[in-house]
């Protein structure tokens, strides 16, 4: 009788149901506590994210989907509720190097080459100069950058120093690769080509992709599920299943893609209301 | 290089438009070479035409002293052109080849000397004020409320003026500056007011590129769990160092002052600050020597300021522009 709760326990976190990488429990974000500039970010978030997910943040302007991406990242903390990655807290996660991150600028650093770039997360993680530079080289056939491997980042344009800073995400094999709206500052067709890239590497790499965007058919075009957020405080409105199968050219012309668009653009119409 | 072949044939988009950025940066490192020729060309040139309007303008009014019954007015109005009021260009560099009395070596060898001597209490005080600099720039990027109640007393010590403290710099290096395991020498004082003109520019300027890393780079490191001195090492110092340069620049040529000034007001023989006081005390007998030990000095400034300049190019290089993407 005594082993009923341990047999339990084994089914729920074994074969039935894989681990999750992201367990949100009823965070909450409130910048500047009790003063008068207080601002209510985030109100009970609730989120889970399997592994292999590719999850999509979507929202009007302010409605905290930065914020929730950041307190997954462990850059700033909840002010209630729980945030776990890969079964421990958030902050231990971002201690473990349990994920990479890709922000809006490339943020790049000029003063190094591409590949020195890459290396940067390697080099604090003491790895040696040998696997550096091998994993460096292996990176940058991923992005397909190999030729500029010794050019300075000043020398490539705004979508190869994209690809460089996700080759510099993922360089140490993160489970979970976080991205703040990495694609908004590129023009409409190197931003479709990234796409195609980013999905290409998360499919070899099978890393869990959580995306921050405010594109609707990008967050249809590359998502297993686009969560839509609402302002004011910043919650979570729906999350909508997004199953378009492989993507390729035809896709964005596919009529389920337009559809799943619908949904998502109706869905946000109701949030702004 | 990537060979022009392997790049021909690529589909894409962003290695082609990565073709002709490349192509216009050829062009930007031939046009580098032609700037520094213009350059050079420009500042001959500029140097002749202050000869000439030297020359020009004290012909000028030579001519007008000649027929001064004529043109009273004029000629009191317009200040002196005489020769000892003007030497003429032809003596000052001519200076610089010929013996002085009671010297036994070439004016322009007397001048090196002592630029030398100068020079070195100038990068002694430089490399310290670079040190103290940076201390204070590191301590008040770490401490914010520090910036805010230090920053006006780094700003008020440098309205005191410079020659009410060079003496008593001086007067405490002979009596009380033997803490130091090494002899105090009264070089080592004018260093010390060297040091006081070049922290200045470095700490407000290393403050400001120490803060320059923008938001997410530092949140970068932050996502890699990245320790205080990695952030510095990696990202901060590195992205100070156009702004620390820049600090640099302004430094040299103000250690250079320091030490010319510091060593007239403070009374230390040996370099071209009592030169200059010399030769001021002799104008009289030889205005055409001032001039020469006017333009040593001018010439030493210049040197420190080019070779901060080629230091700049060899660790910055150019890769500070752009990339804001």
């Amino acid at each position: 009788m005594s082993e009923v709760p341990s047999m339990d326990e084994a089914v729920s976190s074994g074969q039935g149901a894989p681990p999750l990488v992201i367990d949100i429990r009823g965070a909450t974000k409130v910048f500047n506590p009790g003063k008068s500039n207080q601002v209510e970010a985030l109100d009970e978030i609730d989120l889970s994210v399997g592994p292999g997910e590719f999850i999509t943040l979507i929202g009007p302007s302010g409605c905290g989907k930065s914020t929730l991406l950041r307190l997954v990242a462990s850059l700033i903390p909840p002010s209630t509720g729980t945030v776990q990655v890969n079964a421990k807290p958030a902050e231990q996660a971002r201690l473990d190097r349990d994920y990479g991150m890709a922000f809006q600028t490339a943020g790049l650093f000029d003063w190094r080459t591409v590949t020195k770039n890459i290396e940067l997360p390697l080099e604090l993680m003491g790895w040696s100069r040998g696997a550096r530079r091998r994993r460096a080289a292996e990176m940058l056939e991923l992005v397909k950058l190999s030729e500029f491997a010794n050019h300075h980042p000043s020398e490539l344009s705004g979508g190869m120093q994209q690809r460089v800073a996700i080759a510099r995400a993922l360089s140490f094999s993160p489970s979970l690769l976080l991205m703040d709206e990495p694609f908004g500052a590129l023009d409409e067709m190197t931003r479709e080509h990234m796409q195609d890239e980013l999905l290409r590497i998360w499919k070899e790499t099978e890393t869990t992709v959580v995306f921050v965007t405010h594109s609707i058919p990008e967050a249809v075009y590359l998502s297993t599920q686009v969560v839509v957020m609402s302002p004011r405080p910043g919650g979570i409105a729906s999350v909508i299943d997004v199953d378009l199968g492989d993507r390729n050219a035809s896709t964005r012309d596919d009529p389920a893609f337009f559809t799943k668009v619908t949904e998502v653009r109706t869905a946000l119409r109701k949030v702004e209301e | 290089m990537p060979s022009t072949d392997t790049m021909a044939d690529t589909d894409d988009p962003l290695v082609r438009e990565h073709r002709i950025k490349q192509q216009a940066a050829q062009e930007q490192r031939r046009d580098a070479v032609v700037r520094v020729v213009r350059q050079t060309v420009t500042f001959v040139v500029f140097l002749g035409l202050l000869a000439g309007l030297y020359t020009g303008y004290k012909a000028f009014g030579q001519a007008i002293d000649d027929r001064q019954h004529d043109w009273a007015v004029v000629g009191s109005v317009l200040p002196r052109t005489d020769d000892l009021n003007m030497p003429p260009v032809s003596e000052i560099f001519g200076q610089f080849g010929e013996t002085p009395g009671g010297q036994d070596q070439i004016y322009v060898k007397i001048l090196f000397d002592e630029a030398l001597f100068t020079l070195r209490e100038a990068f002694a005080g430089f490399m310290v004020g670079l040190v103290i600099g940076m201390a204070i720039a590191l301590a008040l990027a770490q401490w914010r409320r520090l910036e805010q109640g230090l920053l006006p007393y780094v700003i008020a010590s440098q309205t005191i003026p410079l020659i009410a403290i060079a003496p008593i710099i001086v007067i405490w290096g002979r009596k009380n500056f033997d803490v130091f395991p090494w002899e105090w020498q009264d070089w080592m004082s004018v260093s010390v007011i060297a040091t006081y003109l070049t922290f200045f520019p470095v700490a407000v300027n290393g403050l400001r590129g120490l803060q320059s890393p923008r938001p997410e780079n530092k949140e970068l490191m932050e996502s890699y769990a990245a320790s205080w001195s990695q952030t510095l090492w990696r990202l901060r110092l590195p992205a100070s160092l156009p702004y620390l340069f820049a600090a640099l620049k302004i430094a040299a040529t103000a250690s250079i002052v320091g030490a010319v000034v510091g060593e007239i007001s403070a009374g230390v023989e040996g370099g071209l600050g009592r030169r200059i006081l010399r030769e001021a005390f002799n104008y009289t007998t030889g205005p055409d020597r001032l001039f020469a030990s006017v333009l040593g000095a001018a010439v030493l400034g210049i040197f420190v300021f080019l070779v901060v300049t080629a230091v700049e190019r060899l660790v910055v290089g150019n890769q500070t522009q752009e990339s804001t993407t």
